[in-house]
């Protein structure tokens, strides 16, 4: 059939009841089938052999103490993010100076890059010789709990800045204005007006940041130390081969609890009281004056580039120091080590576009059932709540969970299992940014199409898919990096296959000693994240030019 | 008490391209009603948010009450601004709305509360105080947005399109609300809006401004009856207009010739002779008459169309040298004339404007931007 028939085919259909339910069941089926369903049941199916963890008390407190740091740390980390990313996102969105632009795309660079890369290169920074340690002689931060804070809070800070750059761009600034006409300084009209409106902002970026900080394996893994979280705890536990006990007690807690400050959050964080009552004029004045905001400003970016920029991007230097030694034509003959290293990045990358195309094909259909509550006002949001569930619950604790159900099914091959993994992971990146992009789009557009004679696969393919090729390739990106990035689940799901982070903590070998020099780790760290920029930039190059809003 | 003085003030934006106030001196009275009024894009919502220190002067100094306050902020200008959007808080019901500038400022609670429903009795909302903005209909978030305003103790308030997005009706209503409010309580108002029929039924005085500069001030009745600029003759009420020489001058006004070789007196004498100028008369200026009749300022032609508007009929008149004027005659006053009738078109002498013919041309005088 020709293009032209196959349009005309599809359109005819989708003006058909039965199709358009077919499509929307079979987005629907697959989300509770492959998404949903397995790490649920999983775990449930393993809770009778959490007993075991409570024969051994060291143990059982050693979990516990992995599981509350977790949670310690993500709290204490996002608090810190809000604290320091609120100036800086102000700074962005509100400023003046035609350096922005930089600053801006500087705060996205933790952001893209692969979190075992800013892992590696917060260790050399912080506590390996040639990293600011040399001017002190000793390891100013060693690799452990601290470390783990400096890294959660650098990979973590972006999602606030962005989060509320966007805000702060959306917000009508005509409602900080009249409360200045009103009589409030500066401060007192970006607490009682500004922060009071963009509260639902912040509540999503907090929990965000918090899950995310929750949920990382790969990174944390390097710079942990003898140090555990719940995620490293996992890690380890399956490394000395605990058995399966430990596994299910701390990955039920984490993502019991996790479930449990969600909830919290959504539903206590709207009716959040801000503190607007009360006003300290005079003290407020002086907050407000210039010279205190202009050291607020340089204390916020000299906090971003020395303790975000900075060391996030200490990698290069041994990366470049690989090229002059020599160390680059052994990589690129793929002798050694290397040759391991570049299945793993084949696999990798497979494995991120498979996902990525899986995920943009059916969760297409169900951001327009979201987006446009197709399937009744309260299912859709059902939906919709349904699925944040995979963004929420920690990667690695997914994994262990969804191995042990499909362990339930032996002839699956390993590979599919960890492509099974990662869509589940990564589906909710994308159904997301669809849902509001297409939400964002007005009816009176899609009732204009219809009553000009546009079926409804025209009508999606003329009017809903130009105007969110934007957010389409936004969402199909963070799937795909979100996927290439991924450990934890990795590490969970599957034994012998190792894709490209795995491989790099394994040449770390946190806790022992490197399996590979330091030059061949820098090196393969640089060509995963010069290939992550190439990603990036061909992506933007497709889709020129930022989403308008209609 | 408050008294505006703007002085040479200039603000450009997008650094320094676009001029969106130039050059502006304008001096605003105690407890006057002045408006700004012009076509959208004039620079009238930038001079008056210079006022209300939301944006600073490039150039230029601003005086409230005498004082310099270039570098005071806009909380401490002691001002009230109704925005145009009305900028109600949406997350504040009426009442906090209400008594928000009362608790920045920090006054105490029983002040406070006083004031704010004093504020609500004023505009007939204090029943409403529970609501939040978007329960309230547009008429209601406006009354709203003008107590809030002067809620804070401000004498001075400033107004910026504050009836643009209302109905017809309710816009009618309520600029009477307002200016009685204006002067019931001695306040100062500057209120910018882009129609001319709002700004004369309003104001004590109204400054007409395009591309960023003020062209005339005056009381509406000056404006109207004596325009010193082609594109304030348009702009406040509506004008016909023709191009033409001084034909002869002489102690009693001129003579002009306009196209077709139509000789017409006005009583400008202070144009040359052999000066190209633009005539300029109002619609409703003009007498029509059936027939071809034989009066001063007579001019010849047949209605080409005529569209009826309520309370005026609007006739637009072919004239014998191909010109197009527009003749608006009250519906009840005399008969009506269908189009194809013969007719005399005439206008008196003294009711006619003229002006020496634009450098740039007529077309580019009369455009707003």
């Amino acid at each position: 059939m020709s293009r032209r028939g196959l349009l005309k085919f599809l359109d005819r259909m989708s003006s058909k009841s039965a199709a358009r339910y077919l499509t929307y069941s079979v987005a629907v089926a697959f989300f509770f089938a492959l998404i949903l369903i397995p790490p649920i049941l999983g775990i449930l199916l393993k809770l009778n052999q959490v007993g075991r963890v409570f024969e051994d008390s060291s143990l059982q407190s050693r979990a516990l103490a992995a599981v509350s740091a977790s949670f310690e740390i993500a709290l204490f980390v996002s608090l810190v993010d809000v604290v320091a990313g609120l100036p800086l996102a102000w700074f962005i969105a509100r400023g003046k100076s035609r350096w922005l632009n930089a600053l801006d795309t500087f705060v996205d660079i933790p952001f893209i890059l692969p979190t075992v890369a800013l892992g590696y290169s917060l260790l050399l920074f912080w506590s390996k010789q040639g990293g600011v340690s040399s001017l002190f002689g000793a390891s100013l931060v060693s690799p452990g709990w601290l470390l783990v804070i400096l890294l959660h809070f650098v990979f973590s800070f972006p999602i606030i800045v962005r989060v509320m750059v966007g805000a702060l761009l959306d917000y009508h600034i005509v409602y900080e204005e009249a409360s200045r006409t009103l009589g409030a300084h500066a401060l007192t009209a970006d607490r009682t007006v500004t922060l009071s409106i963009l509260k639902p902002s912040l509540v999503s970026s907090f929990i965000l940041a918090f899950a995310r900080s929750i949920s990382e394996t790969g990174a944390t893994l390097m710079v942990a130390g003898v140090f555990e979280n719940g995620p490293v705890f996992i890690s380890h536990a399956r490394d000395e081969n605990l058995g399966e006990g430990p596994l299910v007690f701390v990955s039920s807690i984490l993502i019991a609890v996790s479930f449990m400050i969600f909830a919290v959050i959504t539903v206590l964080g709207p009716r959040l009281k801000l503190p607007t009552k009360k006003v300290w004029p005079s003290f407020e004045r002086r907050l407000s004056s210039s010279n205190i905001a202009i050291s607020r400003d340089t204390i916020t970016l000299v906090i971003f580039f020395l303790i975000v920029l900075l060391p996030s991007l200490f990698v290069a230097l041994p990366a470049v120091n690989a090229i002059s030694s020599g160390t680059l034509s052994q990589a690129l003959s793929g002798t050694g080590i290397w040759k391991g290293y570049w299945q793993s990045l084949i696999l990798s990358y497979f494995v991120g576009a498979l996902a990525t195309l899986l995920n943009t094909l059916i969760g297409l259909p169900m951001a327009v059932l979201i987006a446009r509550k197709r399937a009744g006002t309260r299912s859709s949001t059902i939906l919709d709540v349904l699925v944040n569930i995979p963004l929420i619950v920690p990667s690695i604790a997914l994994g262990v969970s969804m191995k042990f159900f499909w362990s339930n099914f032996a002839f699956i091959p390993e590979i599919v299992l960890l492509i099974f993994a990662h869509i589940s992971i990564t589906y909710p990146y994308f159904v997301r940014a669809m849902a509001s992009a297409i939400e964002r789009i007005s009816m009176d557009l899609e009732e204009a199409s219809r009553i000009l004679g546009a079926r409804p696969f025209t009508l999606f393919r003329t009017i809903i898919l130009p105007l969110t090729k934007y957010s389409l390739f936004a969402g199909a990106l963070l799937v795909f990096t979100r996927s290439v990035d991924e450990t934890g689940a990795t590490k969970a799901v599957v034994s012998t296959l190792k894709t490209a982070p795995v491989l790099l903590v394994s040449w770390v070998n946190p806790g022992g000693t490197p399996t590979a020099t330091a030059f061949e780790i820098g090196l393969g760290i640089g060509f995963l994240v010069i290939l992550s920029f190439a990603v990036l930039l061909v992506m933007r190059l497709v889709v020129r030019g930022k989403e308008r809003r209609y | 008490m408050p008294e505006v003085k703007v002085e040479n003030v200039t603000k450009k934006f997008g650094e320094g391209k676009i001029v969106a106030v130039e050059n502006v001196s304008l001096q605003i009275k105690d407890k006057e009603y002045f408006s700004l009024l012009g076509p959208s894009g004039c620079g009238k919502t930038t001079l008056l948010r210079l006022i209300a220190g939301l944006v600073q002067p490039d150039e230029g100094n601003i005086y409230i009450d005498g004082k310099l306050v270039n570098d005071v902020p806009p909380e401490d200008r002691g001002v009230g601004f109704v925005f145009q959007t009305y900028a109600l808080f949406p997350h504040m019901d009426v009442w906090g709305n209400v008594t928000y500038g009362p608790r920045v400022k920090a006054w105490d609670t029983q002040q406070s509360n006083k004031i704010g429903r004093e504020m609500l009795e004023m505009v007939r909302l204090y029943e409403r105080s529970k609501a939040f903005p978007q329960e309230l209909s547009g008429g209601m978030m406006q009354r709203v947005a003008v107590a809030r305003a002067l809620s804070a103790g401000a004498k001075l308030l400033l107004l910026d399109e504050p009836l643009g997005a209302l109905d017809a009706k309710i816009r009618l209503e309520l600029r009477y609300d307002i200016r009685k409010l204006v002067k019931d309580l001695e306040l100062t108002a500057i209120h910018v809006t882009h129609d001319q029929s709002e700004a004369m039924a309003i104001s004590d005085r109204i400054a007409v401004m395009r591309k960023g500069k003020i062209l005339q001030v005056g009381t509406p009745q000056e404006l109207y009856m004596n325009p010193r600029e082609i594109f304030v003759a348009n702009f406040v009420g509506e004008s016909n207009f023709f191009e033409g020489y001084v034909e002869s001058v002489n102690e009693m006004g001129s003579v002009l010739e306009l196209r077709g070789k139509l000789h017409l007196r006005v009583l400008d004498k202070n144009k040359g002779l052999g000066e190209k100028v633009v005539l300029a008369i109002r619609p409703e200026a003009f007498e029509l008459k059936k027939g071809h009749k034989k009066v001063e300022n007579a001019i010849f032609g047949h209605i080409e169309r005529l569209r009826f508007e309520g309370t005026n009929i609007r006739y637009e008149v072919r004239l014998e040298n191909e010109d197009l004027v527009v003749v608006t005659r009250p519906t009840l006053a005399g008969e009506w004339l269908d189009v194809d009738e013969k007719v005399t078109v005439s206008f008196p002498p003294d009711k006619s404007f003229v002006f020496t013919y634009p450098s740039k041309g007529l077309r580019e005088e009369l455009m707003a931007e």
